[in-house]
């Protein structure tokens, strides 16, 4: 079957792609535009490392369809940075040492932005119940929600 | 978060500066094992088992072959059989024999997953229908999954030639059982005829998977001359190397081994699966081959660690004196021979200063994926049953759990039942710690309960190469080979930084491939920032006197006149104050002039690894409505030797609890009758997700280990042994309820909760 043409908008850049019906997005991301910082984990939507925002709300990138992309905006781990300057929630989790094998860090720094754009002030728990989508198996969370809260508060001053 | 553990004697160690390959990591650019393509690269599939136990009658490939795109296939009969031979992997033996069916079924399948054949094609979808053309004709077998059922004398066999090894006189018959181990210190008949209290329980646990995020996958590349490159996510690329040359009957010189970036790891990624099936692939195919696995194959056919039932029996004397401790452990080794029954024996009391142990364990398959080493292999579950009888001891005895535990604890010069004598150990130290913490002093709430548990692990060393550039600049470049999983680059940039004495920044270190570096054993046994610093000190110091002979001439005194301190290449003796004072970094620029590139490397046999004990203290609590257990705090104490980088010592004692919890509360693998899984995905194999847990504080308590020049023990592995008898002991507490399985399920809690009340 012919393959389906796809423009989007992936961290403000305009793309085109062309994908088969069954290709997720997150394949699109990575084997199409070469953006491998979405993990596949799963492919079954339980672990959270492809996450990306769809027109602002949070998905995982492994239960959309790259045609359903057609005509929207994307952010990916590889936008959050401005040039050299780091987003506050990628500092935080540097200084917070809030990884250790990183495989899952793209999809928790996305989920923790779309978290900090509704609620710039949440609490730990709510810091928890909003990362449960995202596994991480190497650091127990501690140092994850610490490095969230600690960046939330930063960006509450700065704002 | 202790601000630094010890005072500043020195000024990097002890610090807690960020990650070299942190920025990568937090924007998407660090490449990691799937993250990797080539040029014109197929994509490879393996056709896998959909029975847990059958003989293969034949195998057709032709049909598949025919498809359209399709450019190899490889089975059984592109892998050479190998000779029974044991060699060392990581804590673990192999046997390569097992190796080469294990990553393609010979003569029977031995469990639902088992690979049997593989597909290399141009596209994944082409790939996948291949796999479905190829006819495999199979005579099914019963199937064993529960190990006490495997041990019975008729049940299925799995090996017809395995005859039980450990036992006299030898057996005359085949069975499931591979082997019988056991350890002994005095006399425990003798031992226990003194006591005056004796407790004997019995205490299952279910196989559980190490649950790294990122599936295994890799990237092989074979060129027509047989040399061949090979990019793959492992804990340890050079293992990789030899076990790929030997299944593949290559020269090790032809293989180039690059590890990617490792999404987790545990002891899973230390051995093979994928790798030599892309090889042979590529080599057939003459094109790259990548292969990734889905998670679902990841549990159906990865190792977990095994399941066991263990039976631990105690005697002490009133005064919570332990005079006879005896142990009988059985292993679940997957399909093939080698669970870490052995490490399990010999770590089961080692946390205790005893004089009479007897520990025998047994090794057995059943139609499971062959289990691998899991962190601390063996110790969680060994020191699961035993800490929990421990604190029953405590209990019975009305003596405070963590005095018992004073009273019996292995200090320096306690003799180990599994044989060595222990150097400076820290046990003593984290038992004073947890009993001073605010943690066991705060009051508790309703339905919930506190428990603590000691745990304990070996640590290794071993081969170890580190090499160290001095840049033209006065930067370094330091390579290593032990990959980085949980923040080595940064203990090593340190270590280095610390005796160079130049700024951490200064200090750019990678890992390695397997020809641009010499010779190094896996990450794993807690080894990495032991032995990879080791040599990192061994090849800054060779630096310093190639620095100093560099001065030396260029002042023509003698290299002993040259000394360096503070960062400073000086004049001394009788030259003092003769010649301006150089940097490194002065010496770097003129190294070209002086004798060419200075380079230190580190080459060694790191020896003097020492083991590391930690305590932990569990509150839970437990829904009386619904049998659910939660944790409400928790604290990781243990003995880090000397912590390099605080943060990330911290996160291990973090991690290894947090999969200590789940291993305790939710994880295991699930099988129906007909011996398949049931729950090959992280919705039903459910780890600890941020809203199950609490903060994990830590303490670290710091030993030094005297054989490391910073006093480095080992401290990934031992924070998974404590927490299940941790949790055990807190929900004891909280429904007044001992339990002796895993894991702690709230229907499991649940039901022991109303049969309570009923009775």
């Amino acid at each position: 079957m012919a393959k389906h043409h796809v423009s989007a908008i992936v961290n403000n850049d305009p793309v085109e792609f062309l994908c088969d019906t069954e290709q997720t997005l997150l394949d699109c991301l990575r084997d199409e535009l070469n953006l491998t910082g979405s993990k596949e984990g799963c492919g079954s939507g339980d672990c959270g490392a492809c996450s990306v925002l769809l027109d602002g709300r949070l998905v995982c990138s492994c239960l959309v369809l790259g045609v359903e992309a057609n005509g929207k905006n994307i952010e990916t781990i590889e936008g959050m940075a401005t040039g050299d300057k780091l987003h506050p929630l990628q500092q935080k989790f540097l200084e917070h040492a809030a990884l250790q094998c990183g495989i899952c860090t793209p999809g928790v720094l996305v989920a923790a932005k779309a978290l900090l754009a509704k609620n710039p002030n949440p609490t730990e728990t709510e810091t928890r119940y909003w990362l449960a989508g995202n596994l991480c198996r190497c650091t127990g969370y501690d140092k994850i929600i610490r490095a969230v809260l600690d960046a939330a508060a930063e960006m509450r001053k700065g704002a | 978060m202790q601000e630094r553990v010890k005072g500043p004697k020195y000024n990097i160690i002890g610090t807690r500066p960020i990650r070299p390959d942190g920025v990568d990591k937090v924007t998407g650019r660090a490449k990691f094992g799937a993250d990797h393509r080539v040029a014109g690269q197929l994509i490879g599939k393996v056709l896998r088992s959909p029975h847990p136990h059958a003989r293969i009658r034949s195998i057709d490939v032709s049909a598949a072959l025919k498809l359209p795109g399709v450019k190899a296939v490889v089975t059984r009969d592109d892998f050479k059989d190998q000779a029974s031979e044991f060699v060392p992997a990581g804590e673990m033996l192999i046997n390569y024999r097992d190796v080469v069916r294990n990553i393609m079924a010979r003569e029977k399948a031995l469990f639902e997953g088992h690979p049997v054949a593989a597909v290399a094609a141009t596209t994944d979808a082409i790939a996948r229908a291949a796999l479905k053309l190829i006819k495999v004709d199979y005579e099914i077998l019963p199937h064993v999954i529960d190990p006490v059922e495997a041990m019975k004398p008729d049940a299925p066999l799995l090996d017809e030639e395995m005859f039980t090894a450990g036992v006299t006189p030898p057996p005359t018959k085949p069975s499931n059982v591979a082997k019988r181990v056991e350890f002994t210190l005095g006399d425990v008949d003798k031992g226990f005829k003194d006591a005056e209290v004796v407790i004997e329980r019995e205490f299952n646990t279910k196989p559980v998977h190490q649950g790294y995020i990122e599936p295994h996958a890799c990237v092989a590349s074979v060129s027509e001359d047989g040399s061949a490159e090979l990019w793959t996510t492992t804990q340890g690329h050079w293992i990789v190397r030899a076990h790929c040359a030997r299944l593949l009957g290559w020269d090790i010189t032809k293989l180039r081994v690059t590890s990617s970036e490792i999404g987790g790891g545990f002891g899973g990624k230390t051995v093979v699966y994928l790798e030599p099936v892309a090889l042979a692939l590529s080599k057939k195919a003459h094109r790259p081959v990548k292969m990734v696995m889905s998670r679902e194959e990841v549990f159906r056919a990865s190792g977990p660690t095994s399941g066991a039932n263990v039976r631990v029996k105690i005697g002490a004397r009133k005064d919570g004196r332990i005079v006879a401790a005896e142990a009988v452990l059985k292993f679940q080794a997957g399909c093939f021979q080698g669970s870490p029954v052995q490490p399990a024996c010999m770590c089961a009391f080692a946390p205790y200063d005893l004089e009479n142990v007897k520990v025998v364990g047994y090794d057995i398959l059943s139609n499971r994926p062959k289990v691998a080493a899991y962190r601390a292999p063996g110790g969680p579950i060994a020191e699961y049953a035993v800490e929990s009888v421990v604190d029953e001891l405590a209990e019975t005895l009305k003596i405070d759990p963590i005095e018992l535990r004073l009273k019996n604890a292995a200090k320096e010069g306690t003799k180990a039942a599994y044989g060595p004598k222990f150097g400076p150990v820290g046990l003593i130290q984290c038992l004073e710690a947890a009993k001073e913490s605010a943690h066991w002093k705060a009051p508790l709430g309703k339905n919930q309960g506190r428990g603590v548990a000691a745990g304990f692990w070996f640590n290794i060393g071993g081969e170890t190469t580190v090499n160290l550039q001095l840049n033209e600049d006065g930067t370094v470049t330091l390579m290593a080979g032990t990959p980085d999983i949980g923040g080595l680059r940064a203990s090593l940039a340190m270590m280095a930084a610390e005796e160079l004495k130049i700024p951490y920044e200064k200090v750019r270190p990678i890992i390695a491939d397997t020809a641009s570096l010499g010779y190094n054993f896996l990450t794993g046994g807690s080894r990495s920032t032991f032995s990879s610093g080791m040599a990192t000190v061994e090849a800054a110091r060779s630096i310093i006197k190639q620095a100093c002979g560099r001065a030396a001439k260029l002042w023509e005194i003698p290299e002993e006149a040259v000394t360096f301190e503070d960062g400073m290449f000086r004049p001394a003796g009788e030259n003092a104050g003769k010649f301006q004072p150089m940097s490194l970094a002065d010496i770097a620029k003129v190294a070209g002039k002086t004798g060419g590139s200075i380079v230190g490397v580190g080459a060694i046999s790191a020896q003097g690894a020492a083991p590391s004990f930690g305590v932990h203290i569990a509150d839970t609590e437990v829904d009386p409505e619904t049998g659910k257990v939660s944790v409400v705090r928790y604290t990781a104490i243990q003995d880090a030797g000397r912590a390099i980088h605080p943060s990330y010592v911290e996160g291990q004692f973090q991690g290894g609890a947090a999969q200590g919890i789940g291993w305790a509360l939710n994880e295991e693998y699930i099988y129906g009758p007909d011996g398949k899984l049931q729950n090959p995905g992280f919705l039903d194999y459910r780890i600890p997700v941020a809203s199950d847990l609490p903060m994990i504080d830590t303490i670290i308590v710091e030993v030094p280990n005297p054989r490391h020049p910073y006093g480095v023990r080992g401290i990934g592995e031992t924070p998974i042994c404590p927490p299940m008898a941790a949790i055990n002991n807190a929900v004891r507490k909280a429904i007044g309820i001992r339990m002796f399985e895993l894991p702690l399920s709230p229907p499991k809690v649940l039901k022991a909760i109303k049969s309570a009340k009923k009775a």
